[in-house]
């Protein structure tokens, strides 16, 4: 398509200003992307590198750069009970927050998968959660788990709990679920706009089709729909993934009246991966920045190989789906794949709607 | 062919009519063209109180003194918003342990320069990407995308370390240089300007004799107008909210999500004042979104990713 190599290139003027015209040719394009590259390069590539350096020794805030201890550092984080719980609970409260969340957008999205009335005003509004500050989210959610909030009085009353303070606070996996419903809240609208933008985009003859063949409402989601959104369903899970992997916000601020204190609660119940990174560098009484370029590298490595494993699995399972020997599944398969064609162009069209 | 496409060639009015066309064929919605039955909206009505709960919430106890909280327990202490509420916005105000206004105009100069310095030097490169040829072109498009894949904790202690060094330390440059400009901007303009910005329109400013720049601010930069917003508007909402690095770099200037530790600090007992000033510092956006919800629904269906 790039064909600039034809476009005439102004003789007009001679000399300094065709010289200048041809530099302009050449060297714009260079120019105009250099922003990126060096940004990049100093707030992206330096630190990446930095990183290992800084991983290698002692380093304190104040102090700057101590003694060489190679992977000392790396040693002494693996061997802090701490950092195992941390990533224990990260991959808890992703679960938590991931699983129910996923549900919930596909549902919501074949909801709004509809020739609905009103049909703007239903989008924006399950996009609300998306704009509220997550530190905002988790206060308010901290009240209503809290001891006088809207759920623990009732569950008493109820009988279900028998203690008058909020267990959110003490039991580790309800503060996980608790963490986990404040993801599912800030992102489900969100995944659920970009899984109805796919499912708009499957053709509707494939429906018509289902309907004739007697397929029920149920049969065709989960045999034409979710065929046919594959590409964004992976999309959504992966980035899902990388975000679940770094939660900090609803972590920290999650504390039901001065239990935690802002770190995760007293027997870090609730610390994350990020939190105990956080910690280590900057809490109270810790100064540990080798340790905490370690625990960063330590995330990245995580959350890379569990991307990729990811990905790896989704695409499997999904690909073994279509794979079926039954006939009529490998028919259904290539008007599936047109529907994924498409949808490059539906999409860009949906934003001017 | 895109719209967008036809309205940089044909004009506005040749848009419209296209997109009314595009829609003629196909059912508007959903597996049936059939309106949906009750049920439907009851289901909606659900996920919409659901959505909007939480801020409701905090708002209903930012009315209420601390007693009328203690009393209401298992309930919401009041399920109107009383006068009470902007009494207490006053006692945010007027803190003396943290300054709110000084906030927002930190969180404000810092997401309004990023986001306006992103969409810049986004679409400068996106126009340089999609338009234009240079050696290694793909190679240095691929290296923009793959940049995107690297997780942001590797780098927070050596960041942390260089902005030490930097002397920008509890500055408002280290919540604002690193984010000048980013990969996803970049890639987001490159697609858009991809399709919705034809080779004729360049060719002719070229062939008028306009230099690259005045090409890229006279044809490019008007074309790319919709996508622009929408990434400008991604990329505020991800400024504003943004709390992990500003809590790393800053110290005693803070931005909007840095006052709701603060609150807590200033107001332990009393929930009341607490809940108010975490609605002050959201409902700005909820502001925006009034405004520009229906581009940010656009935008994320368009497939934009998070900021």
């Amino acid at each position: 398509m790039t064909d600039t190599a034809r476009a005439p290139r102004a003789p007009r003027r001679v000399g300094w200003g065709q010289r200048a015209s041809r530099w302009d040719i050449k060297l714009s394009p260079y120019l105009y992307i250099s922003p990126f590259f060096l940004l990049f390069a100093v707030f992206g590539a330096v630190p990446l590198v930095f990183n290992v350096v800084v991983a290698m020794h002692d380093w304190h805030r104040r102090a700057g750069m101590g003694d060489f201890v190679g992977l000392d550092n790396f040693a002494w984080v693996l061997r802090q009970p701490a950092f195992w719980q941390a990533l224990e609970n990260t991959f808890s409260i992703f679960l938590w927050g991931g699983i129910p969340q996923l549900i919930l957008a596909l549902a919501i999205a074949a909801v709004l998968d509809q020739n609905l009335r009103a049909r703007t005003f239903w989008r924006m509004s399950v996009l609300v959660p998306f704009v509220v500050m997550p530190v905002a989210t988790s206060m308010i959610f901290g009240q209503v788990f809290g001891q006088f909030g809207l759920l623990v009085p009732n569950l008493h009353a109820m009988g279900i709990l028998t203690e008058f303070s909020s267990p959110f606070f003490q039991d580790r996996l309800l503060s996980h679920i608790a963490i986990g419903s404040m993801i599912v809240f800030r992102w489900t609208g969100y995944n659920s706009l970009l899984l109805l933008a796919a499912m708009q985009a499957v053709p509707r003859d494939l429906y018509e089709a289902a309907t004739v063949d007697g397929a029920g409402r149920l049969r065709q989601f989960f045999s034409v729909t979710i065929p046919g959104i594959r590409p964004t369903l992976i999309f959504v899970i992966l980035t899902m993934t990388i975000g679940g992997l770094e939660v900090f916000d609803e972590a920290r601020m999650f504390d039901g009246g001065g239990t935690g204190g802002g770190s995760g609660g007293s027997d870090d119940q609730w610390t994350t991966v990020s939190l105990f990174l956080f910690n280590l560098g900057f809490g109270d009484w810790q100064d540990r920045l080798g340790q905490a370029a370690a625990v960063g590298w330590l995330l990245a490595l995580i959350i890379v190989a569990f991307s990729l494993l990811n990905f790896l699995l989704t695409r499997s399972i999904a690909s073994s789906g279509t794979r079926a020997p039954r006939p009529a599944r490998s028919a259904r398969r290539t008007p599936t794949r047109t529907g994924t064609r498409t949808r490059t162009r539906t999409r860009t069209e949906g934003a001017k709607r | 062919m895109s719209t967008a496409f036809i309205e940089n060639t044909a004009g506005r009015g040749a848009a419209r009519y296209a997109r009314k066309r595009a829609g003629q064929g196909r059912p508007v919605a959903g597996p049936s063209a059939r309106r949906p039955g009750w049920v439907t909206y009851v289901l909606l009505s659900v996920v919409f109180v659901a959505s909007v709960f939480p801020l409701y919430a905090a708002a209903m106890y930012g009315s209420s003194t601390t007693t009328e909280i203690a009393r209401s327990v298992g309930t919401l202490p009041t399920w109107l918003p009383t006068l009470r509420l902007f009494e207490n916005f006053g006692a945010v105000f007027s803190a003396s342990q943290f300054n709110f206004w000084a906030a927002l105009a930190n969180s404000l100069l810092v997401a309004v320069s990023v986001s306006a310095s992103t969409v810049f030097f986004s679409t400068l490169a996106g126009f340089s990407f999609s338009k234009l040829t240079f050696r290694g072109r793909q190679a240095l498009y691929v290296t923009v995308i793959a940049t995107m894949a690297i997780p942001s904790q590797v780098g927070t202690i050596p960041m942390f370390v260089m902005m030490n060094e930097f002397g920008w330390i509890d500055s408002l440059l280290a919540l604002a240089v690193p984010g000048l400009v980013g990969a996803f901007g970049v890639f987001w303009m490159t697609q858009y300007l991809q399709e919705a910005l034809p080779f004729e329109l360049v060719e002719a400013a070229r062939i008028d004799g306009a230099s690259m720049f005045r090409t890229f601010w006279s044809i490019a930069l008007p074309a790319a107008r919709p996508a622009a917003a929408t990434l400008a508007l991604f990329t505020f909402i991800g400024s504003w909210n943004s709390f992990f690095w500003p809590s790393v770099v800053m110290r005693s200037q803070l931005t909007m999500p840095l006052v709701v530790p603060q609150l807590k600090g200033a107001f332990t007992s009393d929930t009341g004042l607490v809940m108010s000033g975490v609605f002050l510092v959201a409902a700005p956006l909820l502001i925006v979104f009034v405004f520009a919800g229906r581009q940010l629904v656009a935008g994320v269906m368009a497939g934009a990713v998070k900021g």
